[in-house]
C-alpha cells in the first residue's frame, strides 16, 4: 500500500494504486462514470467509447476504463466536453441499430436505454439505419437479434475469458462487423454449449432468453435466490418468477461463491420440468392392479397398516429406505430419522454410489 | 472435496482423472480451463476418452479403462525413484510410506505401459509435472469410484497427493466432484446404513446413547444394508418392504432385470417423487412431492458449502414437500415429528451433528458455509487437514492393481463404459423435459470408435445392438474417436436404451458401488 498515491478527479483528491485505471478509481470513490463494453473480470477494450473523460494535458479524451492512472494525474468526468462526446458516442450507437424499445424484452434493464435517459436525449439526432439481419430464432433457449447488438464485445469476452468455451468472436469489417460464432453459424449449429453467459453479458436485448419473451417486464418479475438443483458444485441462481411461473434463470456476479455467476446449460435451461403437466399432484394406490388416485389420509394409513404389520410379523430389518440425494439436508436427516427411530432399522442408503 | 472450488484457478498444477469435468460439472470445467488459459496452470488429463478437457491438457494419458490403480502407483514409482516427493511432509505427516514404496517400487513404467499403454515417457512427464508443482489438485469423479477398485483408486489418489505434500495446503487436495446436488448433504445427514448424521457410527455405544438421547427411542446397533444389498435382501424375499424417496433405481442401478424382479417381489414399495417415473410405476403407493423451487431448504455441495434453497412457486395440486410427508407418515406410525419449517429441522440438526453445529439460516443467508463449522462464531472451513489430518498422521495405504471383474473375451469382445453428456442429468427425469436440453441431445447415442465401426460396417447414425451377459439393447451409434479402439462409451439417461441393462452389478468390496465403468459387451450392425 506504500506505492499509492493521490490523483485527482472531479476536483477531489483520491488514492489510487499503480495498475489501476481511471474507471477503478473513480468506482471505489463513487464517481459516476458510465460504461458499455467494460465487463468485470475480462479485459478492458475500450471499444465502445463512453467512458470518456477528459485527462489534463492529454492530446485527446480517454477511454478511462483503458487508461492507468499515474501519480498526480487530473481527471474530470462530466465536463460539457465529456458530456458532449458521451452524447455523440450513444446517437451514433442509437442510429445504427433497431433499438425500438416498445417491442424489447429488455425494456426497463437495458444499458443503452438507461444511458440515453441520463444524458437526457430528446430524440435522436442521426437518421436511424438498421443493419437488416434476420432474427436468429433457430433454438428456443437464446434469441439473438443482432440488430439491436451495439459491438461491446461483453458476449465475446465472458465466452472467451471466463467460460472459455471460446465459441464467440467477432467477423467482418467495418459497419459489418458482428460477434457470433465461426463461419457464421447460428448457436445451434455451433459449438456453443448454451451456458446462458453471453445472454448475462448482453447490455442491450441483442441476446434474450427466448422462452421468456413475453413473460413479464423485468419490473413484474421477482427473482428468488436458490441453490441449482442438478450437479454438486451448488451454482448460485435467481429463479425468475412471473405470475407464478419461473420464466427463466439468472445468475448475480455478487454471489460469489462457488459460481460467481456461471452456469451450465442445465441450470440455465433445464427448468421446464417444473411446471410441467406430468408431475404428480396426488398421492396413488395400487388398486387392482392400477395406481388410482387417493387422499393423503388413505395413503399414510395404507403405508402405516403395512409397515406395521411387516414389522410385527418379519421384524424391522425387513424394511428399507432409499433415502436421495436430490432432496435437502433437512430432508435426509428427517429421512434416516424416521428409519432408525420410527421403524427401528440402519436399512437406509441412497444413490451416492450411483 | 478435500479444498474449494476457489482454489482451483489459482493452482500450478491440475490433476484431472476419471472426470469428464466439462461435461458432468461444467462450472468446475470452466475454472480448471482459465487455470490453464489465464494463469499458466499445468493440466494433466487421465482417462481413456478423449473428453473435453485434454484440449486444454499439457499431457494427456489414455489408460485401458479399469487401471487407474496402476497408472497412480506408476506415478508415484516414478516420482519416488527421481527423489521428487515430499520428503519433509512424508516424514513428520504420515505413516506408511515405506510400505506403499514397496508396493509401488513394480509399478515401474516400463511395467505400467504394459498394463494401461500408456507410453512410458508420457508417465515419466506426467509425473514430474504433478511433482514438481507448488500447489497441485487432484479432481476426480466415478471414473475413479466406480469400479470394483474403486475404493483401490480413492486410496491411490491420496498415496500421491500426500507423497507430494499436497493434502492441507491451498490449491492442493484431493477432490471428489460430486455428481447431485445434495449428495454430499445425504451422506453428511447419515443417509448412509453405518453412520448417524456427521458420520457417528450407528454401531458406537457412545454415538446410539446420545441419538437415543435426542429422538426418544431405543436404536438398532448393527450397520444396515446398502443399496445394492437392499435390491438382492428384495429379490430373495428376506426384504419385504422399500420406501423410496427421490431416487430412480429402474434406471440408474446395474442390471435392470434383477433390480425390477427385485421390486415386484416386495410386499409393499412406496415411492415419493416430482414425477411419476420407472421406479414409480411399479409402486403400489406414490407420494407426490414438490420440487426444489416449491420449498425452503439447504443442500450442502462437493465442497462441503452448506447452501440455501428458497420456496419460489407453489407445488402443484396436493404435493407436499418431502420433510412434511415424512414427518406426517412419522406420525401416523405413532412418533411424533413436528415441524414448523425447514429451519426448525435445521435447528435439530445443529444439535446432533457436530460439524453442522454452527450452521444456521441466518448465517448462510447472503453466502454458504463449508463444513466442519461447529459453533456459530466458527468461519467454516475452506480446506481439510491443515497441519494435521483429521487422523493425526496421514495414512499411505500400500495398493496392488486388480483388473476389472469383467473383462473382454471372444464372446463379449467389447468394454463398455457408462457416464453421463452435457445436456441430461442421471435418470433425466427432469432433463428430458426441458426443451433446450433435447433439442441439444434428444436421444441416446452410442460412441464407437471409428476403426472399430469400420471393422463392424457402421456408419453414424445406424441403429445397433449391444449385448451383454445381462441383456441386450438397440441404440443409434454415433462414430467418433472420443472412445479408444475397443471401447464402446453410452450414457445412462434414457430409459428406452437403458444401458444399465448391460452393466455388472460386481461391487467394490469395502464402497460397495457397482462397477459402472468397465464391462464385456458385443456389439453388432441391427
Amino acid at each position: 500500500m506504500d506505492q499509492r498515491f493521490s490523483i485527482t478527479i472531479d476536483g477531489k483528491e483520491v488514492a489510487a494504486s499503480p495498475g489501476q485505471t481511471i474507471l477503478e478509481v473513480a468506482r471505489e470513490n463513487d464517481i459516476y462514470i458510465p460504461t458499455l463494453c467494460h465487463y468485470e473480470g475480462t479485459t478492458n477494450v475500450g471499444a465502445c467509447r463512453v467512458c470518456a473523460v477528459e485527462v489534463e494535458n492529454a492530446r485527446s479524451l480517454v477511454a478511462s476504463c483503458c487508461m492507468p492512472v499515474s501519480a498526480g494525474m487530473i481527471i474530470t468526468t462530466n465536463s460539457q466536453r465529456v458530456i458532449n462526446a458521451r452524447k455523440l458516442v450513444v446517437e451514433l450507437i442509437w442510429a445504427s441499430g433497431d433499438h425500438n424499445c416498445l417491442t424489447c424484452e429488455k425494456n426497463g434493464d437495458c444499458e443503452l436505454q438507461d444511458l440515453i435517459y441520463k444524458l437526457g436525449i430528446e430524440k435522436p439526432r442521426f437518421e436511424i439505419d438498421p443493419p437488416g439481419y434476420a432474427i436468429e430464432d433457430t433454438n428456443s433457449m437464446i434469441q439473438r437479434d443482432l440488430n439491436k447488438c451495439i459491438l461491446c464485445g461483453r458476449c465475446v469476452r465472458v465466452c472467451n475469458e471466463i467460460q472459455v468455451h471460446e465459441v464467440l468472436d467477432f467477423s467482418m469489417r467495418g459497419s459489418h462487423a458482428k460477434v457470433g460464432p465461426a463461419f457464421d453459424a447460428d448457436y445451434i449449429d455451433s459449438a456453443c454449449v448454451f451456458c446462458g453467459s453471453c445472454v448475462d453479458a448482453c447490455p442491450v436485448g441483442a441476446l434474450t432468453f427466448k422462452q421468456a419473451r413475453f413473460e413479464g417486464r423485468p419490473w413484474e418479475i421477482e427473482k428468488v435466490r436458490t441453490t441449482c438443483p442438478y450437479c454438486g458444485v451448488g451454482c448460485q441462481m435467481d429463479l425468475n418468477i412471473h405470475e407464478g411461473k419461473v420464466v427463466k434463470v439468472t445468475t448475480d456476479r455478487e454471489y460469489g461463491q462457488p459460481n460467481f455467476g456461471s452456469l451450465c446449460s442445465k441450470g440455465r435451461f433445464g427448468m421446464n420440468f417444473i411446471d410441467n403437466p406430468d408431475r404428480l399432484t396426488t398421492p396413488l394406490i395400487r388398486k387392482d392392479g392400477e395406481l388410482q388416485e387417493a387422499s393423503w389420509d388413505e395413503a399414510y394409513g395404507y403405508i402405516a397398516d403395512k409397515f406395521a404389520a411387516i414389522k410385527e410379523k418379519n421384524g424391522a430389518d425387513s424394511i428399507a429406505g432409499l433415502s436421495s440425494a436430490r432432496v435437502t439436508n433437512e430432508e435426509n436427516y428427517l429421512f434416516q430419522k424416521f428409519m432408525r427411530a420410527v421403524i427401528g432399522t440402519n436399512n437406509v442408503d441412497h444413490c451416492a454410489r450411483l | 472435496m478435500t479444498n474449494s472450488i476457489g482454489e482451483i484457478e489459482f493452482t500450478d498444477a491440475i490433476l484431472a482423472i476419471g472426470t469428464n469435468t466439462t461435461e458432468n460439472h461444467p462450472v468446475i470445467g470452466s475454472s480448471v480451463k482459465r487455470a490453464v488459459r489465464r494463469h499458466g496452470a499445468k493440466l494433466i488429463v487421465i482417462d481413456p476418452r478423449r473428453i473435453g478437457l485434454v484440449d486444454y491438457a499439457d499431457i494427456w494419458l489414455r489408460p485401458k479403462p479399469g487401471t487407474n490403480v496402476a497408472v497412480l502407483n506408476g506415478l508415484m514409482n516414478v516420482i519416488i525413484d527421481e527423489g521428487l516427493y515430499a520428503k519433509e511432509y512424508v516424514e513428520t505427516r504420515t505413516e506408511g510410506f515405506e510400505a506403499m514404496k514397496e508396493a509401488v517400487a513394480q509399478y515401474t513404467p516400463d511395467h505400467v505401459e504394459g498394463i494401461t499403454g500408456i507410453p512410458a515417457d508420457d508417465l515419466r512427464t506426467a509425473a514430474r509435472i504433478y511433482a514438481e508443482a507448488k500447489s497441485a489438485s487432484i479432481l476426480y469423479a466415478m471414473g475413479i469410484t466406480q469400479h470394483s477398485h474403486g475404493t483401490d483408486n480413492v486410496k491411490s489418489c491420496a498415496n500421491l497427493s500426500m507423497l507430494c505434500g499436497n493434502v492441507g495446503i491451498e490449491g492442493g487436495g484431493v477432490n471428489p466432484l460430486r455428481g447431485q446436488n445434495n449428495v454430499q448433504g445425504a451422506c453428511d445427514m447419515g443417509a448412509l446404513p453405518n453412520v448417524f448424521p456427521a458420520y457417528q457410527q450407528v454401531a458406537n455405544d457412545d454415538a446410539r446413547a446420545k441419538f437415543e438421547e435426542a429422538w426418544g427411542v431405543s436404536l438398532p446397533a448393527k450397520p444396515g444394508l446398502t443399496i445394492m444389498e437392499i435390491m438382492n435382501a428384495a429379490h430373495d424375499g428376506t426384504l419385504k418392504g422399500l420406501y423410496i424417496m427421490g431416487e430412480n433405481p429402474m434406471v440408474s442401478d446395474p442390471d435392470l432385470t434383477h433390480v425390477k424382479a427385485s421390486l415386484k417381489n416386495l410386499d409393499i414399495l412406496v415411492v415419493q417423487d416430482i414425477f411419476l417415473n420407472e421406479t414409480g410405476q411399479l409402486a403400489d403407493v406414490v407420494l407426490p412431492s414438490a420440487c426444489f423451487a416449491e420449498k425452503d431448504g439447504t443442500f450442502s455441495n462437493t465442497e462441503r458449502r452448506v447452501q440455501r434453497i428458497r420456496k419460489a412457486v407453489e407445488a402443484p395440486g396436493e404435493a407436499k414437500a418431502d420433510w412434511q410427508i415424512i414427518a406426517e407418515l412419522a406420525t401416523k406410525l405413532d412418533y411424533s415429528m413436528s415441524y414448523s419449517s425447514a429451519e426448525e429441522i435445521m435447528g435439530e440438526i445443529n444439535g446432533v451433528a457436530p460439524s453442522y453445529a454452527g450452521i444456521t439460516y441466518e448465517r448462510i443467508e447472503e453466502e454458504g458455509l463449508q463444513w466442519p463449522c461447529p459453533s456459530t462464531d466458527h468461519p467454516g472451513t475452506k480446506y481439510l487437514h491443515k497441519d494435521t489430518f483429521s487422523r493425526g498422521l496421514g495414512l499411505f495405504s500400500a495398493i496392488d492393481y486388480r483388473p476389472s471383474d469383467e473383462l473382454p473375451d471372444e464372446e463379449y469382445p467389447f468394454i463398455l463404459t457408462t457416464g453421463r453428456v452435457l445436456y441430461h442429468f442421471h435418470t433425466a427425469t427432469m432433463t428430458r423435459r426441458s426443451e433446450g436440453l433435447n433439442e441439444r441431445y434428444p436421444e441416446s447415442l452410442a460412441e464407437v470408435n471409428s476403426k472399430d465401426a469400420e471393422k463392424l460396417g457402421i456408419k453414424e447414425g445406424d441403429v445397433i445392438t449391444v449385448s451383454s451377459r445381462r441383456g441386450s439393447l438397440q441404440v443409434k451409434a454415433s462414430v467418433v474417436d472420443t472412445p479408444p479402439e475397443g471401447t464402446i462409451f453410452m450414457n445412462f439417461h434414457f430409459s428406452e436404451a437403458a444401458v444399465n441393462l448391460l452393466t455388472n452389478p460386481a461391487l467394490d468390496p469395502i464402497g460397495k458401488i457397482p462397477e459402472y465403468k468397465v464391462c464385456a459387451v458385443k456389439v453388432e450392425a441391427a
